[in-house]
């Protein structure tokens, strides 16, 4: 399903995604949400937002709920943990999860692998 | 014989492995006592959620759908998958399977549910005739609907032949598909088994909606073939014949009783093995449960009676005297995109039963209550659009209403009186058979502290979910009971609500997140406490929202500074103080209107709003609209949107105030302030109140010697009308009066608390607000006002500073690493010589141009 190689694809330097601020990024044909986190982990999960559809998750709020870092939909505010995908709040829907890419940071380069 | 039960049920086996066979094993392991379980079944997967079984359409996989397995783990417990019994012999108590397996038994309870019945009719056995009830079903519907895009290269069609519950949910499961479904049904209405006439259409209007064609008062008549010998079409009971696909049917089903019959075992003249209350046969070693058992000549067809009945045959088993009643059923629509729930005598059948009907065509909501003829039991009712009362009403259903019926039904907003104080053995949760009592105990007598243990500890809620807001309610109560506070905490990173945290940021001086986390919070934060924190800091005038340490903090809205959509594109609205605008600046927003192809609308607020903007055209967007002198008009922001006003005495014969230069003067002066919510000026020259301006947040309407002013007012959700604050002020008091009054909301509102609830809760209510704002008993009045000058002092065009800054910039490009790739799941088709985006069953064009274009172009 993933066209992701496996070997990975740089995206771009760490400094250029902002603090706890999502970022979009196409990895192959994926659309994928990168997060850099306050510790400077830098964690990506898909792009679409499973209950609408729409490729939007990277413009959410970055949070945590209980320590787990979490991304927040900004259509319907579902929310994921971003290590795992797990649906925390389905806000009264079925949970869906999220389908979570693994990040290398490799001095400076980000790459995302399947 | 009972006797020897209780000692030792023995071998036990179950035919059938389904959601009930599911519950017994489960009920049958909390046992202690002599017995082994086998639980034979011909489905390939173990027992699955059967009532969710359209969410594998929305990305839940068949594993997702299987009930807890842990019961399979239990030593005693053997589960036979993929194997189907073909034969009963009573007299040596074994059951026979297809693959050969004789499986003795000292207890055997049938649980072979039901079968989908397909009407016989010609071409019913065509490729492409499908059902819609088994997890494999979906799995041939999603194989066949692939197959069958991809050979033919265009939308296709498909028919669903029944509109009861699951015909609709297979309705929509084709519209996930990329099928355009069309409904046929043989009634009258749709869910015509639950629905009275008036819900039916109701339900019809919302489902046209999502896309759904809908045929009543139809019957299939037969289907037809195509050249390739697979379906082509359905011809209906007039002749008519619908091109189709794919055709699916759903008209019904009928209990899976072969194996009783063989047996030996009485049937019921409808079907179904004829059971007591006990749920035990003919033969006191044969038991039946779920859709297969018939109480009195009727099979249920929910899995709340099917588990009330596992519940019964555990019980008899250990010698228990439980006895099996038919309950209320209840039915919500699921997985269909629209809501639609009914319980009881939802005709009004009951001799002397009086029907309380609200109908809301605009909302598009339809309520009914049937109760007896003295209008004090509840007897059923019907609730389509809105059925937030379903969950509340039902478990009272039987019961005394407690208030007068037309009170529940009285528009949203108008507080439903329901009742909390439910007695204890109300049935809460029907699916899992779960009283108010039971939910109370976990909390006082089995350490509960929260909805979701509650859940894990009781099963309430944890299979349709429709009670889950009451179980809330219940949980809730009960804790504050005990004497545990239920938290008035914004969330777990802050202890406090939204006033509070405002205090302490103002009065400490504090400019960022991490700086007030570290002090009044814990952790990260979340979409709660952000942009309540990123409000604070905005209206305590610390700048622009889209610096970098503010930007993280923002709401949807705010972060790109348009309203998101539907499918992630946003809204433009430039600010038009007053309505008013120049023929220069119309043509100049005109081309850039079509330019981008923006759906252009005028909004409700007195000016004119594009949507359809992707993210990366934002800036270019907005970069032709400021050089053309226009402004942000903040619609997206929890701020001032506008103010709405009259022409008033410039033009107007009957106006006594000039009304479009108070609007004009109230929006270009609190144009930006963030505010716990978003809120609304009116401004009318007259007592006509053309504007509506007892409809926002302040009013004001002109009077021979001045201004009066109201506050508190809204529409929406939940309309109510503003209270008079002051009368006949001249125009410089009437800004004082109105500074003080925002500034003292923005001070002290709760989280997303609007003015009017606020201004409804203030303490000593209008009477003490007047005297603070108007008469300034507190001597705070100059404090206020100088909070919202140095807020005009400082005010800057969101917009245009953004423009002005490459690193705000950078944040509107979409992929970081390919930045002129767009969002290729974007979709469009034409709509009144516009475009709109597609729904997920319309095939659509990848932009907005192209989707106009298509349009005029049908049009010629």
């Amino acid at each position: 399903m993933s066209t992701v190689p496996a070997e990975g694809v740089r995206v771009c330097a760490v400094d250029d995604l902002l603090p706890e601020c999502g970022t979009g990024a196409l990895v192959g044909e994926d659309r994928v949400a990168l997060f850099r986190l306050a510790s400077d982990e830098v964690l990506a999960v898909q792009q679409r937002d499973p209950y609408s559809g729409a490729n939007v998750l990277s413009r959410g709020i970055v949070g945590d709920v209980a320590g787990a870092p979490t991304i927040t939909s900004p259509l319907l505010k579902q929310v994921w943990d971003l290590r795992t995908g797990a649906c925390l709040d389905p806000v009264g829907k079925d949970p869906v999860d999220l389908r979570v890419y693994r990040v290398v940071v490799d001095g400076e380069d980000v790459r995302v692998l399947p | 014989m009972t006797a020897d039960l209780a000692a030792a049920p023995g071998r036990v086996v179950v035919v059938g492995a389904g959601m009930v066979a599911h519950r017994f094993a489960e009920q049958l392991c909390r046992r202690d006592g002599d017995w082994t379980l086998t639980v034979i079944g011909d489905e390939p997967h173990a027992p699955y959620d059967r009532v969710h079984l359209s969410e594998v359409f929305a990305g839940r996989t068949a594993e997702d759908l299987v009930l807890d397995a842990s019961v399979w783990d239990d030593p005693r417990t053997t589960l036979v998958t993929g194997d189907r019994v073909v034969s009963l012999d009573r007299a040596a108590q074994t059951v026979t399977t297809a693959s050969g397996r004789v499986e003795p038994y000292d207890q055997l309870v049938l649980a072979t549910g039901s079968w989908a019945w397909v009407p016989r009719a010609e071409g019913t056995d065509l490729p492409g005739v499908l059902r819609y009830r088994t997890l494999a079903d979906l799995v041939d519907l999603r194989t066949w609907v692939e197959g069958r895009a991809a050979a033919l290269g265009r939308p296709l069609r498909g028919v669903v032949v029944g509109g009861g519950v699951l015909g609709l949910e297979a309705a929509a499961a084709l519209g996930t598909l990329g099928v355009a479904p069309t409904v046929v049904e043989f009634a009258d209405r749709l869910m015509a088994v639950q629905l009275d006439a008036g819900g039916g259409e109701a339900l019809r209007v919302l489902v046209t909606e999502l896309g759904m064609e809908i045929r009543t008062s139809t019957a299939a008549s037969r289907v037809l073939a195509g050249a390739e010998g697979t379906v082509a079409g359905l011809e209906l009971s007039d002749g008519e014949v619908l091109p189709a696909d794919v055709v699916v049917y759903s008209t019904g089903i009928r209990p899976r009783d072969r194996l009783a019959r063989e047996g030996g075992l009485p049937v019921a003249e409808r079907g179904g093995v004829v059971v007591g209350p006990t749920c035990r046969t003919e033969d006191p070693a044969v038991w039946a449960i779920g859709e297969v058992a018939s109480h009195d000549g009727e099979c249920a067809g929910l899995v709340a009676p099917g588990n009330a009945m596992a519940d019964v045959v555990v019980d008899r088993l250990f010698g228990g005297d439980k006895v099996y009643s038919k309950a209320a059923d209840g039915t919500k629509l699921k997985g269909v995109g629209v809501d639609a729930a009914a319980f009881g005598d939802v005709l009004g059948l009951t001799p002397g039963a009086l029907e309380v009907t609200f109908a809301d065509p605009v909302a598009r909501t339809y309520r009914k209550l049937v109760v007896s003829d003295d209008a004090r039991v509840l007897l059923g009712g019907v609730f389509v659009g809105d059925i937030e009362l379903y969950s509340q009403l039902r478990p009272l259903l039987g019961r005394p209403l407690g208030a007068d019926p037309s009170a529940f039904l009285a528009p949203a907003g108008g507080a439903a009186p329901v009742q909390t104080d439910l007695p204890d053995d109300v049935v809460l949760c029907s699916c899992s058979n779960v009283s108010v009592g039971t939910v109370r105990a976990a909390v006082t007598e089995h350490g509960c502290r929260s909805v979701g243990e509650v859940k894990t500890c009781t099963r309430a809620g944890t299979v349709c979910g429709s009670c889950v807001p009451l179980l809330t309610k219940v949980v809730n109560g009960t804790l504050e009971k005990a004497g545990f506070t239920v938290s008035n905490a914004m969330c777990e990173h802050f202890g406090m609500p939204r006033a509070e945290l405002y205090a302490l940021v103002r009065t400490e001086g504090l400019r960022t997140f991490s700086e007030i986390v570290a002090r009044h919070g814990q952790g990260r934060g979340c979409a709660v406490c952000k942009p309540v924190v990123a409000s604070i800091l905005s209206s305590l005038g610390i700048g622009h929202v889209l610096q970098p340490d503010q930007v993280t903090l923002q709401d949807t809205n705010d972060r790109l500074l348009g309203n998101m959509q539907k499918d992630g594109t946003y809204s433009v609205v430039p600010r038009m103080p007053g309505g008013e605008i120049t023929p220069d600046k119309l043509l100049a927003f005109a081309q850039i209107a079509d330019d981008f192809g923006l759906f252009t609308r005028v909004t409700g607020a007195q000016r004119i709003g594009m949507f359809g903007a992707r993210q990366d055209q934002l800036p270019e967007i907005w970069r032709r609209l400021v050089d053309a002198g226009f402004e942000s008009g903040q619609a997206y922001g929890k701020s001032l949107r506008a103010v709405k006003t009259c022409i008033g005495s410039t033009w107007c014969r009957f106006g006594v105030q000039d009304s479009s230069t108070m609007a004009v003067r109230l929006e270009l002066r609190y144009r930006g302030l963030r505010a716990p919510h978003k809120f609304k000026v009116g401004v009318s020259g007259c007592a006509r109140e053309c504007a509506e301006a007892r409809g926002k947040d302040v009013g004001v309407i002109a009077t021979e010697k001045g201004w009066n002013v109201y506050v508190g007012g809204n529409g929406g959700f939940t309309p109510r009308h503003a209270d008079l604050l002051a009368e006949d002020l001249d125009d410089d008091r009437l800004i004082q009066v109105i500074d003080r009054f925002l500034a003292l909301y923005v001070r002290s509102a709760d989280r997303l608390q609007r003015t009017a609830p606020w201004v409804a809760s203030y303490p000593g209510g209008i009477d003490a607000l007047r005297r603070v704002l108007v008469d300034d008993a507190d001597g705070i009045g100059a404090e206020l006002e100088a909070e919202v000058a140095r807020h005009v002092g400082a005010y800057v065009d969101e917009w245009r500073a953004t423009l002005e800054d490459p690193e705000m910039l950078r944040r509107f490009t979409p992929y970081v690493n390919a930045p002129d790739a767009t969002d290729t799941d974007l979709s469009y088709v034409p709509v009144r010589g516009q475009a709109r985006p597609a729904r997920p069953d319309e095939q659509g064009y990848p932009d907005l141009l192209s989707a106009r274009a298509a349009g005029t172009e049908e049009e010629r």
